[in-house]
């Protein structure tokens, strides 16, 4: 089989190019650059580019750097601005796996003529019965199947992610045992272009006018402080808010009135998440109105179980919780998980909102 | 040279290489090698030494020096041997805008560049606007075809201008710039301001000394020509202002410290002088292939342009856009078929970036997207043009699907 590898210059996608050309593929590798110069940290530093290059030379294959900046700029970075500018908080990262890695880049393997795009992401893709699932990784804490949960049929079909049924140490260990020079390197934290001592909030405020606003509590609408910039909270965030007695969390955040909403656990607690019409993808089939599944909000949130309903078809999707949940933010991603075989990934959606609260 | 054995360039296993990256780089002329070889280890001494063998690699040297000058129509104690040709370029900028701040002390002067320039030019200018105080950059922009605008350069030119920096050619598009007028209108409209030229390019295929008269500083490349990597030249005609940006041992007149590279100028010499003896020849040839080239891929691939006009170009170059194609894949099909192009200039991680000459020329962003440029030179043969032929249209064929 001919494989494009989207190398990153981590461990993961080293050892994924690596474990492909042991297999006796005809394999190529491919770095993009998606952001920042010669400086700049994260995924696509210039030092990441090398290292991959190097991993590349070192299996003997190909290695292509492929310059996408402009498309994750529109796709990615500036959605990620706006929605932060209407009180939503997006991942980015899955905002990148949706536009650059599974749909541009897979689109330019397809045209290059390779039959598989392989990453070094914790996950698995395995077939049964003529239909293809997405599965989490086999080790459970580096598990990356949340940040896939867009893929469908048509994406899976045309990816391989060879280090999915490994752990992250017996990655290392294979990286070591085959000399990679990226065996040791840190595993990349947060968004790759955020970074820095300013943060999250400098690159914001370097895209974005911040307003301060006030705080307000749910239950007595007492004015209970102020944020340097409503821009910044996230739903279901507890540092910065003031803690009336009992902790707070912010349960929403209106940019418009500039004001944050917050509750105690007991009242910011949701019952129900409803997702943006639209932002539904499934892996195979739909759910139907009234099944169960296991929900997971974040990269590395606990799942939990729920009920799915589907409206009209432009009321988008509500998941009901028996078991209350901590308020999720607009933007965020949920994903769904299969009740009786919970490693395996049914669909996900963006969060619109979440309410029903006790 | 052996202008028929295209495979001998091909690693063992690979594809017969295609190699049409000659602007980029090109092979090492046998004879170069051959005149190299004896300051690897038997003439090995320190030309600034007192002894048989300092002197022998310091008549290395001075025969080298003698030799460019002649070919650039320069006298040899204006040929400064540097690094290759972005250390000429810059040593050009910062040392004849360092000389003129230096002397301004502080007041405003202003260099003029055209808007393509090799990044070796613009980032120097930029660097020079940015360190040294009272120093400007001003960019003069070129027509759709790649040519510099006269007019807007009159426009650009004043007693506070203290240096004019136009290409001798251009290295994406190939387009030959109209030195001597840049420097009849710097001569009259700046007249304290010297004139330098990037020649890295155009030294290959023009006469330099007779392209380039009168201007005031000339860079020139030896890897461009079938000389080794690391070496070039600047020359700084005399009583040219010029501060120095290698300092240590005094070398060069002071003009670039460190201890010569010895075989690198005889390299760079002897490259030099192999191009002026096969010049005219060779313009004909290897021009006769281009146009083969380029008449043949207009023919065969529909919606493909060229983005400057040929009769203005240099002989081994030919820019085309694919449009609907993605420039970044059409190189890489192509270097899977062992056909070598460049897509373009390189940022430090190795990625594409967007082309500021293609921009300055007004080529829309869609249609810059598929820019490749293919250049030609002095191992090209038929057979290579041939299977350029074959390949090219096949492949953007499939990218287009």
């Amino acid at each position: 089989m001919r494989v494009l590898v989207a190398m990153s210059g981590g461990v993961d996608s080293s050892v994924a190019a690596a474990r492909l050309v042991a297999e006796g593929h005809d394999v190529a590798g491919a770095t993009l650059k998606l952001w920042g110069g010669p400086q700049s940290s994260g995924c696509c530093s210039v030092a990441d580019v090398d290292d991959a290059r190097r991993v590349a030379q070192q299996l003997g294959v190909p290695h292509h750097v492929f310059n996408y900046a402009s498309e994750f700029e529109r796709d990615v970075v500036e959605p990620y601005v706006a929605a932060h500018a209407e009180g939503r908080t997006p991942n980015p990262c899955i905002e990148c796996n949706r536009h650059i890695k599974f749909d541009r880049l897979l689109e330019r393997a397809r045209r290059l003529g390779f039959d598989r795009l392989a990453t070094g992401h914790h996950a698995r893709v395995c077939e049964q019965g003529g239909k293809l699932s997405l599965r989490r990784g086999a080790d459970p804490l580096k598990d990356q199947s949340y940040v896939l949960s867009m893929l469908g049929q048509s994406q899976l079909g045309a990816i391989a992610l060879p280090v999915g049924d490994m752990t992250k140490s017996e990655v290392r260990a294979e990286a070591a045992r085959l000399g990679l020079r990226t065996a040791a390197k840190p595993d990349s934290q947060d968004v790759c272009f955020i970074h820095g001592p300013e943060g999250r909030e400098g690159f914001l405020a370097s895209r974005l006018e911040l307003h301060a606003g006030d705080v307000v509590d749910a239950e007595t609408g007492l004015a209970l402080g102020a944020v340097g910039a409503v821009e910044l909270v996230t739903v279901g965030q507890r540092r910065g808010m003031p803690a009336a007695g009992a902790p707070r969390y912010a349960v929403a955040v209106d940019v418009a009135t500039r004001r944050v909403t917050v509750a105690d656990s007991v009242h910011a607690a949701v019952h129900e998440v409803s997702l943006a019409p639209g932002s539904v993808t499934w892996v195979d089939r739909p759910l139907a109105d009234g099944e169960e599944a296991v929900a997971q909000m974040s990269a590395h949130g606990r799942p939990a179980r729920c009920t799915v309903h589907a409206g009209a078809p432009e009321a988008g999707l509500r998941c009901r919780f028996p078991v209350a949940q901590r308020p999720v933010a607009p933007g965020q991603t949920l994903a769904l998980y299969d009740v009786a075989d919970p490693d395996a990934v049914l669909g996900a959606g963006i969060v619109a909102g979440s309410g029903g609260r006790t | 040279m052996d202008r028929t054995d295209t495979d001998r360039r091909a690693p063992a296993g690979d594809p017969p290489l295609t190699y049409l990256d000659h602007a980029a780089s090109t092979p090492v002329r046998d004879e170069v090698v051959e005149a190299m070889a004896p300051f690897a280890a038997q003439v090995f001494g320190h030309p600034s030494g007192h002894h048989r063998q300092a002197r022998a690699a310091r008549q290395a040297v001075e025969d080298a020096r003698d030799q460019v000058a002649g070919l650039l129509g320069a006298v040899p104690g204006e040929v400064v041997f540097t690094s290759g040709g972005t250390e000429a370029d810059n040593l050009a900028v910062l040392g004849v805008l360092g000389a003129a701040a230096r002397r301004r002390s502080g007041g405003e002067t202003v260099v003029v560049s055209s808007a393509i320039e090799h990044a070796a030019v613009l980032e120097a200018c930029r660097a020079a606007a940015a360190r040294l105080p009272g120093v400007e950059h001003a960019r003069v922009g070129v027509d759709t075809r790649g040519v510099l605008d006269l007019e807007r350069l009159g426009e650009a030119l004043d007693a506070r201008v203290s240096l004019v920096t136009v290409m001798l050619a251009n290295n994406e598009v190939g387009t030959v710039q109209p030195l001597s007028d840049v420097v009849t209108l710097t001569r009259r409209l700046a007249p304290g301001a010297v004139v330098h030229t990037d020649a890295v390019q155009g030294a290959a295929w023009l006469d330099v000394a007779l392209a380039a008269r009168g201007v005031d500083l000339v860079s020139v490349s030896a890897h461009k020509l079938g000389g080794p990597k690391g070496a070039g030249a600047l020359v700084v005609r005399e009583g040219t202002e010029l501060e120095p940006l290698v300092l240590g041992g005094g070398q060069e007149r002071e003009r670039r410290a460190g201890t010569h590279d010895v075989a690198g100028a005889v390299g760079l010499a002897t490259a030099m002088a192999a191009v002026a003896k096969e010049r005219d020849a060779e313009a004909v040839r290897v021009g006769a292939l281009r146009d083969r080239l380029a008449d043949g891929l207009l023919d065969a691939v529909p919606s493909v342009t060229e983005a400057a006009d040929r009769k203005s170009v240099l002989p081994g170059l030919c820019h085309l856009c694919f449009e609907g194609v993605d420039r970044e894949e059409l190189v890489v099909l192509l270097d899977e078929a062992g056909v070598c192009v460049s897509a373009g200039a390189a940022c430090a991680s190795g990625a594409l970036e967007p082309s500021h000459v293609l921009a300055a020329m007004g080529v829309p962003a869609r249609i810059a997207r598929g820019s490749i440029r293919f250049s030609l030179g002095h191992t090209t043969s038929p057979a290579d043009v041939e299977r350029a032929l074959a390949v090219v249209p096949e492949a953007v064929a499939r990218l287009r699907g």
